[in-house]
């Protein structure tokens, strides 16, 4: 007899409720049971960041907490970043420019990583993003291209664009 | 799905949370859930109960109580990165805590947790080790307090029984104007470290070292106290040759050897480590000197 649980989550201002075995992931909740996949599952044991969402406004893997620990909680996914269908977020903008994702894999924890630090710190340098970034895994791009993006962000959320 | 199955429980008090753990044979707490999930999703674990005590109010506060900050077992590791009391009365834990793992882990993890798991390596246990802090746990109908020096019991085993848990840290503080440092070595920023040191000095007039705790982490079992350099340390004059020659000592622990790294280089790397964390304390130290050691 498996251990459920109805919980109710809040992801991009959408209420789930859901009836959930307890020993889902809160990873494997967004992707099967809310169908937002945007948010990635890589390793699965917290090495490669791509699974990284923001519970109450702060970042988390995903894959290392239990949907049911989510219950009544506020969770923002990279489909929550853009203002609109129709415009990215300066951040997201800034990635597009300069090459900061090739396959897209580990974008969505890059971003939401990102966007948390650039919060706490609007104009980082590039040794300060490099080490916020240490926790997310990307083989494509040699970290280069997201590391100009980030750094760009900055730039444009600081001028308000 | 990932972990295996268990019953789920999420208590609102310490007392609930511990007549469960008295009451359930092979259960496991969730602190911040940083080590026991990917033990969980690579089925390392197969505990029949989890119990979460992430919805207990009063574990998570940083309390001055003047001759030392105590912590409950909840608070997290940010709150730590970011508290000023830290910062101004534990500087060697400020240092240490940016080394781990990262913004997204820190957010989650725990202090209580940390030394709950007690990896070898890890920085809060070594921290807690070199400052002698004394860690309260609860069980039902009980509540004790074991001293650092008496925590670890082995490789990552604490020395508290089954049904107890982590309630709060108690961390004495070293007088103002003393030296520290945390020194590691990793292979990449914010992973476990191979071998650490941290170092507190308490230097009096003319550079004297009045006492000093030398702590090394990644090397034995779990943090060890490296006696013999602190007793190579009290009473001297800190100086270049000095700390070259004590830290030496450190070649002579027994260490242990895993895929990682083979035996010496733990020695190795905990002679260096000691040597620089040593003059890195002694030129933080309002009565020590600006000196650097290679």
């Amino acid at each position: 007899m498996s251990d459920r649980r109805t919980i109710s989550v809040t992801i991009n201002g959408e209420t789930f409720e859901r009836n959930v075995e307890t020993r889902l992931t809160l990873a494997d909740f967004i992707r099967h049971e809310c169908l937002l996949t945007g948010t990635h599952v890589g390793c699965e044991h917290g090495v490669c960041g791509a699974c990284t969402i923001l519970l109450n406004g702060q970042t988390a893997r995903s894959c290392l907490m239990l949907a049911v620990q989510a219950d009544g909680q506020e969770i923002k996914t990279v489909e929550g970043i853009a203002p609109n269908d129709q415009e990215l977020h300066p951040l997201q903008q800034a990635f597009q420019d300069n090459h900061g994702l090739q396959c897209g894999f580990c974008t969505p924890g890059m971003l939401t990583t990102l966007l948390e630090f650039l919060e706490n710190n609007p104009d980082p340098t590039e040794r300060e993003v490099r080490e916020a970034i240490s926790g997310n895994l990307c083989r494509c791009t040699g970290y280069q291209g997201i590391v100009a993006a980030a750094l760009d962000a900055a730039k444009r959320l600081q001028a308000g664009a | 799905m990932k972990p295996p199955p268990f019953t789920y429980h999420d208590p609102r008090s310490i007392d609930d949370a511990v007549a469960l753990l008295a009451e359930k044979d092979n259960a496991k707490l969730l602190a911040g859930g940083q080590s026991l999930m990917p033990m969980l999703n690579m089925r390392f674990v197969l505990p029949d109960d989890v119990i979460d005590i992430n919805r207990i109010d009063d574990l998570s506060y940083i309390r001055d109580e003047g001759d030392a900050l105590v912590f409950g077992g909840m608070t997290r590791q940010r709150d730590i990165e970011f508290s000023d009391l830290v910062a101004q009365k534990i500087p060697l834990m400020k240092e240490a805590i940016l080394n781990v793992g990262h913004r997204q882990t820190r957010n989650r993890g725990t202090y209580g947790g940390s030394l709950s798991h007690l990896d070898p390596s890890a920085e809060l246990p070594t921290v807690s080790m070199a400052q002698d802090a004394v860690v309260s746990v609860r069980k039902k109908g009980g509540a004790r307090d074991i001293a650092m020096a008496d925590f670890p019991m082995g490789y990552m085993m604490p020395s508290f029984d089954l049904d107890e848990m982590v309630t709060d840290i108690r961390v004495p503080l070293w007088p103002e104007g003393h030296g520290y440092a945390f020194v590691e070595f990793a292979r990449r920023h914010g992973d476990f470290a191979i071998t650490s040191s941290a170092v507190l000095l308490d230097v009096a007039d003319g550079g004297r070292i009045a006492k000093a705790s030398v702590t090394v982490g990644g090397v034995g079992p779990a943090p060890l106290r490296v006696t013999a350099v602190e007793e190579g340390l009290a009473g001297e004059t800190g100086s270049a040759e000095l700390f070259t020659d004590v830290a030496e000592k450190c070649r002579e622990i027994d260490a242990m050897e895993d895929v990682y790294a083979p035996a010496w280089y733990r020695q190795h790397l905990a002679a260096v480590l000691t040597r620089r964390a040593l003059a890195k304390a002694f030129s933080r130290a309002a009565n020590g000197t600006e000196m650097t050691l290679r």
